[in-house]
Parts: C-alpha cells; structure tokens; sequence
C-alpha cells in the first residue's frame, strides 16, 4: 500500500491557523504513507499536478488530501485521480479548513491537533478504500411536466423541441394558467392573451407532447430514470377530437353557472368552453352543474351536437407512464381576500381583487364593459402579503407593477379618473420597471405611501371609504372610492403543496416549494431529477418564470441527454458468509432494494446507499461501500490518537446531506465550537449503527452526536426514525453500565440552523465535561454488550 | 428650516431602553402607517404613531413631549393590524411610565369637579390613575 | 321546564356593584333562567383594572392572581366544581385573562408572585377566564330563544362591542374585525341586528377622565353611524363604554347640536326584557334614556 498525503495551505486561509508544516510530519509517521507534500493552493493546476506526479512517479495507490471541505473540490480531485489511472474513490479529503483553521482560528494549537487527527482518520480510512469503479445507470427521454401554465408550457415546449418525449398535466380544462386572464403585461403592455395564445397552440401541434388536461396527478414513484406515475383523466363528457367547438350546445342548455375564467364576473353554461383561447379548444361539461348525469334530466346539449361528440357516460380514466425526470410547474393561488376582513370584499360589490380588474380591463377594452368602473379608484397593496396578521411574511414581487399597470391603463382610458395606488415600499425591482413606475407617475397615477388601515363601505351609495395614513406627510387620509382594488399577494396554490405531497418535496417557510440551493441550484429540488419552475417556487413575474422553466428544462436535459448517469458506488452489499437469510433486513430498506433468495442480495438500481439497513441486521452480514464497517471503525479508532488523559472527545456523525455542509457553514462563519469534536462524513445518521456507537464508546468516545436532514426534506424517508431507534437502543446499552445515556444526541438539521448546531454540539461537550471522561473500566468490552432494538 | 437630526450613542439607548420596557422590537417597525389610519385618537395627536416609533427607532427622546402617548386608549386596535406584529400600545405605555416612574403625574385626580368624580364609574377612575398617575 | 343548574365562580368587579348595577342584576338573572349560577368570589378584590404593559412590571399582576387563588379556594371547599371564572365587565375580563395568560406563560414570573403572596396558597394556573358571552354562546342553538316570552320583534339594535373582549388577539373572545357574538345573543330574543363596523371602534375608555371632548367626538363617530344604519338602540358589555356612549351624549349634543339622544344597555338587559322579568330585574336606570317607547 502507498498512500500519498498533500496539505493545502489554501493561501494562508488555512496555514494562518494550522501549523500546516506539523500535519505534514505528522503524517510522514503514519504507516503506508510514501509520500507527504503541502502547497499553497491543491486545487490549482499545479496542486493536481503534484496529485498526478505522485500516482504516477510514485507509484501512490491511495490519496489523501487535506484541504477545504470535499463540497468544494473532490469533484476536481476525483478527476485528477482518475486521470492518472486509478479508481476516483481511493480518494480521501481531511476538511481542515472549515473544520480546523476556520472555526478554532482562535486556538491554533487545538487547530493543528484535530487536523493531524482528520489528516490520520482519512488515512486510516484510504487504507480501507476499495477501488471501486464509477456506476453508470440508463436513462430515457421522457419528461413529466406537472402544471400548464405559462411555465409549464414553455418546459413542455423546450423539451420537445430537443427530441424529449413530454406528458404534461394539467388539472384545469385548458392550460393557460393565470397568465390567459390577464389584460396586459408589464412593463411592455403586450396583449397577454395575445402573445401567449400561439405558445399554447404549439403544444397539441408538437408531436413530443402529450397534453393531458383535467388530469390529476394521482401517484408517483421510482426514481431518476424510472419515475412511474399515475394520472386520473377526469370525464369532459364531451370528445375533444370530435367537439368542433361551434357553441350550438352552450345555445341550448338551460343552466347558468359562474364562470371561472371571468372570476365570477360573468356566468356561463354547464356545458362551455373554457375560455375563448382553451386548448384543446373543445367544449367541456360541468357535472356539477349539469341538471343531471344519472339519469339523464335533460339532454338538449346532445340533441343538437353534429358530430356527436357528447358523452354522458364518460368515466374518470387512470393512466399510468414511466418518465425519467419531473419538472413541476403548478404556479400560485391568489390570496382569498376574504381573509383580510378589514378591506371589506364580502360587504361591497365595489371592493374587487386585482384579478377581476384585469378582467373588467379587457372587457371594456373589447368595448363590451362587464360593470362600470368609476371616476375615483384606489389600489390597495400588499393585501395578503408582508402582513404577519393573515401568516404571510412573504414580498409577493409582482404585485407593485400589476397595479402600476392597471393603474395607469385606467388612467389612459379615461384621464378624468382619479387613480391612487396606496403602497407601503414601491418595488420596482425589474429590467424596465423603474422607467414603467415613472411613466404611470406622469400619467397622472398618484402614489400614496402607506398601508390601507380600513375600508367601510356604505350600503346606500355604494361609495368605498378607505383610511390610510400618507406616511411622508404624517397626515390621516379618509377619502371615499368608486371602487377599490385590492392587490392580492400569491401564495402556494393547492396543485402546488398536492405535488409536494406526492413527490416529498421540501417546502420553505412561505409555503412555496424549496430550491436546493439558493444560488447555485435555483431549479433543482433535493429529489433526483425533479425540477421546479415558476411561481411554484416563489413568486415571480413572466419572464423570471419563462427563464427558470427553460432552465428546468436544461437541467432535465442535462441528466438525460448522455443516456446514462454517473452514480457514487456508495450501495449497500452483503457478507454472504455471514448472511443467514433470516430476511429481518427486507422491510427496513425505504426503497425496496433489498431482496431475500437464500440470503440477502441489494438490487444495485434502487439502493440509493443511506445505510438505513444496516443496523437491522442481526448477524452483521449488510454492510456500505464507501462507508464500509470496517473502514468506519478505523475511523473512529484514528479520532482518538491524539486524545490526551482526562480530556473529553466527541464524535459528531454527519449525515451528508445537510450537517456536513451545515457545520461547513458554522467554519466559513468563523463560528467557534467545542475543539474536542471530530467529525465524520457519513451518507446517513441511519448508517451509524448501535455496534459502532458502542465501538467508539470503548475507544475511549465521551459522546457521540448524530445529526441528520430534517425529516421532511431528507432524501432518506424514515432515517430519522431509524436514528431514533438505535439511540434509545445504545442509551439503554450505557444505563445498564452506569455511564450517562445522554451522551448521545441526535438532531435534525437544515443547513442554515448555524446557531442550533453550535449549540447542540457546545451542549454535549458541556455535558460529557460535566460528566467526566468514561472509566477504562466502564469501557471495556461495550462494543460487545447486546443491544435491543425496538419498534 | 428643516431640523438636523444628530445620531449618536444616546439615541441608541433611548431605543434600547424603550425596546426593552415594551418587548418590542421597536426596529421591526417599518412605516406602513397602519396603525395612525387605525388610531381612533389619531385626530386629538399631535404626533401619528407611525411618526412615534420613528422617533423611538430614531432614538429621539423629545417623543416624551408627544401628547400622542397619553391620548394612546390602550385600545389595540394598531396592536391586532400591524403586519410586522408589533404591539404598539406597550410601546405607548412604556413611553409614559418612563415619565411617571420619575413621580411626574400627567394628570390630577383630585382636581376633577366632585360630581364627575361621583358620576364616573370606578373603572375610569382606576384606569386612568393607572395610566396618567405614578 | 327549568334547567339543571351547573355553577360557576363568578367575578363582578367594582363597577357592578355600583355604577352598572343594572348589568348585574340583568346578568344573574338570566343566567339562573338559563341554568347558570354565578357565584360571586369571596373576599374578591379590584382586578387592576388595566393589564400592565410594560414587561418590567409585575407588582400590577398581583391583584389579578389573587382573585384567580380565590376561585382556586372556592373548588377546594367545595363551593364550585368548575374552574373557569365568569366575568361580565370587559375590563375586568381582559385583565384577568391577560395576567392568567401571561403568569401560565411566564412559570417565572408565577413564582415572583406566588412568593411575594406568600400568605396565599400558591397560584397553580389552572383557572381560565372567560366572559359570560363566551358561556351563553356555548349553550344549545335555541337554548336562549326557547326561553323568550316577549320576543323583541321590530327593535332595531346595534351591538357595540369595544376594544377589550376582541383585542388583543391572544384574549380576544371572537374575530376583532368582524365580531358576531353579541349580535347572536340579540337575535334569537328576536331584535333586529345591524352591522356596523363602528362597533368595534375604541369609545375612548379612560381618556373620558382627562380628555371628555375627545371622547365625545368618538362616541358621536360611533352613534351616529349607528343612527345611520337605522338602530334603535345600542347595546355593550362593558360599563365603561356604556357610561361614555350614554353619558357622553351631553357633551356630544354640545358639539354636534343636531345630534339625536340613543339609548345605550347592557344586553343581558335586552335579554331580561325578552325573558319577561319584571323592571327590577330588566334594571333600567330612572335617569336613562326611557326606553319605554321601544319596548312596550
């Protein structure tokens, strides 16, 4: 075995703490270690080629680097490994800097100390590396798109324009989403119907998409490149390849109902279209409204139907297809302004959301007016949003150019309206937005500055009365409206959190659906191959949402178009020999990948590698590449070299996902924590099993801390229930021997808790400190005590 | 001519102390005004309230001059509508008890006529030695 | 038939006892009639009257947890088996509620008080306040209806319910935007509601000890608003918003001299009347408007 050893200084921001010089004699003492080199900066090219030279004039087999977290640069290194001929997972990375340098930057000698020891437990674990080859899996070419708003159509048509096959689903009758409602757009006042009506005729026009409208989205499982999903085609009684749309039927039938498309504001029949601009653009039949199915009342709309397309008969269909990768596109619900009880909706007609503005607006643009709309208007904004009182922290981003619209296109109309806007900060954030603020100002929109305190309505006159405060002037305004709109924020619609639902989707504190990194990762989701666009992810306008849904589309077509995918090796297998095929294991994998013949076998296409298993096994038989039994304890045993005579040590096991990237977080922050922690990498708390707790504890560990993703957005269902598990079993394992059973802990983490980290790890150290060290005598032979899980 | 607001560590104690009478993190407040549209006293005021926790976020003592914060009713209106949460009548109150813990009374009880003092229920009474009284 | 009678300790406060009689009398009679006992606290002290709001204040709080020992030592002997305090004046309701809230909130700041009390039983947090209207609206839907003799048809009245049993949120006893509680009450003894969203704004409260025209200006805002959607009558819970909406009418018509007269009850007064009592137990005020002319 020749294992090469290369210190980063990482231009002083690790030398500047680390004795860099002492890490690398210490490593020229280890066993194995052939070669030791530091330089400035590793990720360089002339870093990797030091890496490279070392394979290749020294004949290295194994590699450990220590520089910054492996977030950073293993991808980089893996490559130079892999380059110079071996396997790129006989790769190790010690993080001393945003363990070490970074957070112990007061303590230098503590930061060289733990250094040396990360330095020894990477080369401990090298030593144990198999060198395993890269997994590829297969991948097609089919994309589900769920939603067909604007942000789902333009995925569905970027995708299908690139050779992918497209089913999207859209629960509504026509797609369209909000975007088919409103009037204009800013800042540019396009037609909105207008430039978005030949995008919605590109999708049942291109081949590579299957549109699947008034479908609901029932089941989805699997997993990138398998994801089979169940749809439920509800019954439109009318056959849209038949349906000619020539509207005798609408003529006909006798029921009137409120149309949705207009937001109430006008009435349709219970057979209709959905829109002017529906596509498909064929007639539906509302079976809510309709005088009756079953038996058949009435009849009059197949009487006159000539091609026959009616079908009172038709049944909800399910549909089942196999798709390799999701883009969720479901958008938003408006905020339901009867929430907001001091502005007044239900008590006068003359009180309206945003929405029925921009319907009154393209009505009376048409020249057929649906009400009147008066001389005096007021905009009442951030209703239902910024406004803790209705549980709503969020800026809804669009709404102060909506109403900069609106506004201004109802003064134009008619410049003898009185048109206020009441704000309470004027956002215009946007490419053109600031120029689109000052032309509604010169067109005579006033902008008053303060939040709407109430409005009264007078059941009399139908005059509105609003009271605000104009806060530059500090004077108290009362004046009465014609009519008063209220600019209501965007919320999460209920498509949006039904997908969540279905696809475990993480969701941030507004309720939108979560990014998996805010910067560098703004369209993906923490579940392989699922992406998100649009307002699903927050609120935005139309082209913020046309941009993310070409970049869902991208990242979708990043991952398929090779046809395969790179995967770490990290998969669970088995010791046959020590396999007795007992079969306990096969119900603790989340995904179904283990299987019982006559032993145990792990389907290497569904393992996702969290280790869960493992700990159910009695005989010890599963085990993890990468994370290996073997290699984990001679982790743990190299976490202890340096320990000294009554000093505590603390072992942090964090899962990869989120503690390791969080505790990076607390050493870029220059956070400090307990010095005496070591902390290991591993794909999953879950992975840490009641053994090797109990193997630290004898190796001399005085707390062990694990910290897992929170539940709901870990890639791991159900590993926080088995962290749960195995520590109640090892704390009753340390009660039957008198040592504190609280000197292990777990967490739940999101990686921007910083402080709740440091705290819980400063807790435990306080403790195991408080407790003392573990007698020689109370450790020995720990690993060995029996431990008893239970359900 | 327009004031000159100076800004030092004074103001910042003022904002402190405040904060920490009333438990409110005065900072939070953000301007929108609807407390003064919501205020029913805001007529008889001489400053709105908005324009108060400006001056407490300011750190400008001289809002202890306001008649604003004795005409404060305590009656939440502004407490049940600020959409950053915030609870304006403690603030109120701790502007006043920084006048009446110093034994300064804003108004005396024995100076009102006898047959209001008989009229009035006991209720009005206690409440605004309370809230006027130290 | 009557109905089971199931007791509650029952807090009246100063004011019930003198100015506002009336609204006690009213209240302990239908209550009986309702099946519901109010049985005063012994030896019950003022309540503070207002919460203190400022954090650093805790000697205020003491008066109110005193009582709610009192209610504590009521169940022990045996005098109720019930641990929620009734109470009819606003004011007293949302100081009681707000100390509980704030000391079952705060074990700290119990324990300051239980030990600055020390000649007390300690305060355990177990009681809960709540107002009389929060019980009638916890009975049977018909409960109150069933038990009208002389429905109060054609009587047009505005329910005006204050500041203190809606706000704050954390005390408030239905929506502070849009309460109904009062509104129901008076229906189903048959009055005719109205809607009118004066009738949560503030009548002033204290301020009409230093500041009556201030007052006058709002009780004006409030009353004719009423006036102007067609009421009859106001009706309130609260002693104090019923002594600034009917006796600051004078100083009212003083400013606005067209102003008309209004006449202002407690509702359990409206319900007294609905009951069938007699005027002892209906307890109308010789001075008070004469309400006569609405309620033959």
């Amino acid at each position: 075995m020749r294992i090469g050893v290369y210190v980063c200084h990482c231009g002083g921001n690790i030398s500047d703490t680390v004795d860099v010089q002492a890490v690398a004699s210490f490593a020229e003492n280890q066993p194995d270690v052939v070669l030791v080199r530091d330089y400035s900066h590793m990720c360089s090219e002339v870093g990797q080629k030091m890496i490279w030279d070392g394979i290749t004039d020294h004949k290295l087999d194994r590699v450990v680097i220590a520089a910054c977290s492996p977030q950073f640069h293993e991808n980089t290194f893996m490559a130079t490994v892999e380059k110079a001929g071996l396997s790129p997972y006989v790769l190790e990375i010690a993080n001393i800097r945003e363990q070490c340098a970074w957070p112990h930057f007061d303590l230098p000698e503590a930061a060289t100390e733990k250094a040396k020891d990360l330095v020894g437990m990477s080369i401990a674990k090298a030593r144990l590396d198999e060198a395993l080859a890269k997994r590829t899996m297969p991948i097609g070419k089919r994309v589900l798109v769920v939603g067909g708003g604007i942000a789902g159509i333009q995925a569905s048509l970027d995708l299908a324009d690139a050779g992918f096959k497209v089913y999207l689903v859209e629960k509504e009758p026509t797609i369209g989403g909000k975007m088919a409602k409103l009037s204009r757009t800013f800042p540019t006042e396009d037609c909105a119907a207008c430039i978005l009506s030949p995008k919605m005729a590109d999708v049942p026009a291109n081949p590579n998409i299957e549109l699947l409208t008034f479908t609901e989205i029932e089941e989805i499982t699997g997993y990138l490149g398998n994801y089979e999903v169940t749809v439920v085609k509800k019954p439109r009684y009318v056959d849209t390849e038949k349906c000619t749309a020539c509207g005798k039927c609408t003529e006909v039938c006798p029921v009137v109902v409120p149309n949705e498309y207009e937001e109430g504001l006008t009435s349709r029949k219970a057979i209709y279209l959905p829109s002017p601009i529906a596509v498909p653009h064929s007639f539906i039949l509302d079976d809510q409204a309709c005088l009756g199915l079953f038996p058949m009342a009435c009849e009059r709309c197949s009487e006159v139907c000539e091609p026959n397309a009616i079908n009172y008969d038709d049944t909800p269909e399910r549909v089942k297809f196999t798709v390799d990768t999701i883009i969720v596109a479901t958008g938003f619900d408006i905020f339901d302004a009867r929430g907001k009880k001091v502005y007044g909706i239900e008590h006068s007609r003359n009180v309206i959301t945003a929405l029925d503005m921009e319907r009154l607006i393209v009505h009376a643009s048409e020249g057929k007016p649906l009400r009147p709309i008066g001389k005096r208007i007021a905009f009442i904004q951030c209703v239902g949003s910024r406004d803790e009182q209705v549980g709503n922290e969020h800026c809804s981003r669009i709404c102060c150019m909506y109403a900069t619209k609106l506004s201004q296109l109802l003064k134009r109309s008619d410049p003898s309206r009185d048109v206020y806007v009441f704000y309470t900060d004027l956002r215009a954030y946007g490419k053109g937005f600031e120029e689109y603020y000052k032309r509604a100002q010169r067109t005579g929109v006033k902008f008053i500055r303060g939040r709407v305190a109430e409005v009264n309505s007078s059941s009399s006159d139908g005059k509105v009365t609003l009271k605000v405060e104009d806060t530059l002037t500090r004077q108290i305004i009362e004046a009465d409206f014609d009519l008063v709109v209220l600019s209501v924020g965007l919320l999460p619609g209920e498509g949006t959190k039904q997908i969540a639902r279905i696809l475990k989707l993480a969701e941030s504190p507004d309720g939108f659906l979560q990014e998996a990194h805010p910067k560098f990762r703004p369209v993906d989701t923490l579940a392989d191959g699922v992406f998100i666009c649009g307002c699903a992810q927050g609120p935005k306008d139309i082209p913020d949402t046309v941009a993310q849904a070409s970049a869902a589309s991208s990242r979708a077509i990043r991952l398929m178009n090779k046809g395969e995918y790179d995967i770490a090796p990290v998969i669970a297998f088995v010791h046959d020999d020590l396999c007795n095929g007992c079969g306990e294991c096969i119900g603790h994998c989340p995904f179904g990948a283990l299987v019982l013949t006559q032993t145990a076998s792990v389907n290497e296409a569904v393992c996702r590698g969290c280790g869960s298993c493992i700990s159910s096994c009695p005989t010890d038989a599963l085990d993890l590449h990468c994370y290996t039994n073997e290699q984990l304890l001679a982790v743990v045993r190299a976490s202890m070299d340096s320990k000294q005579e009554g000093e505590i040590r603390i072992l942090v096991f964090a899962d990869d996902q989120t503690t390791y990237r969080l505790a990076d977080n607390v050493g870029t922050g220059k956070l400090s924590y307990s010095s005496q922690t070591r902390i290991i990498r591993v794909p999953s708390g879950a992975r840490v099993t009641p053994k090797l707790m109990l193997q630290a504890f004898e190796l001399g560990a005085d707390g062990i801390f694990i910290g897992e993703s929170e539940e709901k957005s870990s890639p791991y269902p159900h590993s926080v229930a088995t962290i749960k598990k195995n520590v109640a079993a090892v704390r009753d394992a340390l009660s039957k021997r008198n040592i504190e059973p609280e000197r292990i802990r777990y967490a739940e983490f999101v990686t921007v808790m910083l402080g709740a980290f440091v705290n819980q790890l400063n807790g435990l150290c306080d403790f195991a400190r408080s407790c003392g060290p573990i007698s020689a005598d109370q450790r020995r032979g720990l690993a060995h005590d029996q431990v008893e899980l239970k359900q | 001519m327009a004031n000159r607001l100076m800004i030092s560590t004074g103001n910042e104690e003022f904002l402190e102390r405040i904060s920490e009478m009333s438990g409110q993190i005065i900072t939070l407040c953000e301007q929108c005004g609807v407390c003064s549209g919501s205020c029913p006293m805001v007529s008889e005021m001489d400053i709105t309230p908005s324009q108060m926790m400006r001056m407490v976020q300011l750190g400008q003592s001289e809002v202890l001059r306001a008649k604003t914060i004795w005409l404060c009713a305590s009656c939440f209106t502004c407490t049940v509508r600020c959409p950053r949460g915030l609870d304006l009548s403690k603030v109120a109150e701790a502007l006043r008890q920084v006048i009446l813990r110093q034994a300064v009374d804003h108004i005396d009880i024995k100076a009102l006529p006898r047959d209001e003092l008989v009229e009035l229920p006991q209720i009005a009474l206690v409440a605004g030695m309370r809230k006027f009284t130290g | 038939m009557e109905p089971d009678i199931h007791k509650f300790p029952y807090y009246p406060g100063c004011t019930l006892k003198t100015t506002a009689r009336n609204f006690e009398v009213s209240a302990l009679a239908c209550a009986k009639k309702l099946g519901i006992e109010l049985v005063e606290l012994p030896r019950w002290n003022c309540c503070g009257t207002v919460f203190s709001l400022t954090d650093d204040d805790l000697i205020h709080h003491v008066a109110a947890v005193r009582n709610l020992i009192r209610v504590q030592e009521m169940n022990r002997d045996g005098m109720v088996e019930e641990n929620r305090l009734v109470t009819l004046c606003s004011m007293c309701f949302n100081t009681l509620k707000r100390v509980n809230l704030l000391v079952k909130e705060n074990p700290e700041n119990l324990e300051k008080i239980n030990n600055f009390m020390y000649l007390e039983d300690d305060y355990e947090g177990n009681v809960e306040v709540i107002h009389f209207l929060e019980l009638l609206r916890e009975l049977d839907p018909g409960a109150i209806s069933q038990r009208v003799e002389r429905p109060l048809t054609g009587l047009r009245v505005a329910p005006y319910y204050g500041c203190l049993m809606l706000r704050p949120r954390e005390v408030g006893i239905d929506d502070p935007e849009e309460p109904t509680i009062q509104g129901a009450i008076l229906a189903a003894v048959g009055a005719e509601v109205i809607y009118n969203s004066y009738m949560k704004v503030c009548c002033g409260s204290y301020q009409t000890v230093n500041d009556k025209s201030a007052v006058a200006r709002l009780v004006y805002d409030i009353l004719s608003h009423a006036q102007a959607d067609g009421a009859q009558a106001i009706v309130t819970s609260c002693p104090l918003c019923a002594y600034n909406l009917d006796s600051r009418q004078k100083e009212v018509r003083e400013i606005y001299p067209d102003f008309e007269q209004i006449p202002v009850f407690y509702f359990t007064q409206l319900m007294a009347v609905a009951f069938g009592f007699g005027a002892d137990l209906c307890g109308f005020d010789p001075n008070q408007l004469v309400p006569e002319h609405l309620l033959k």
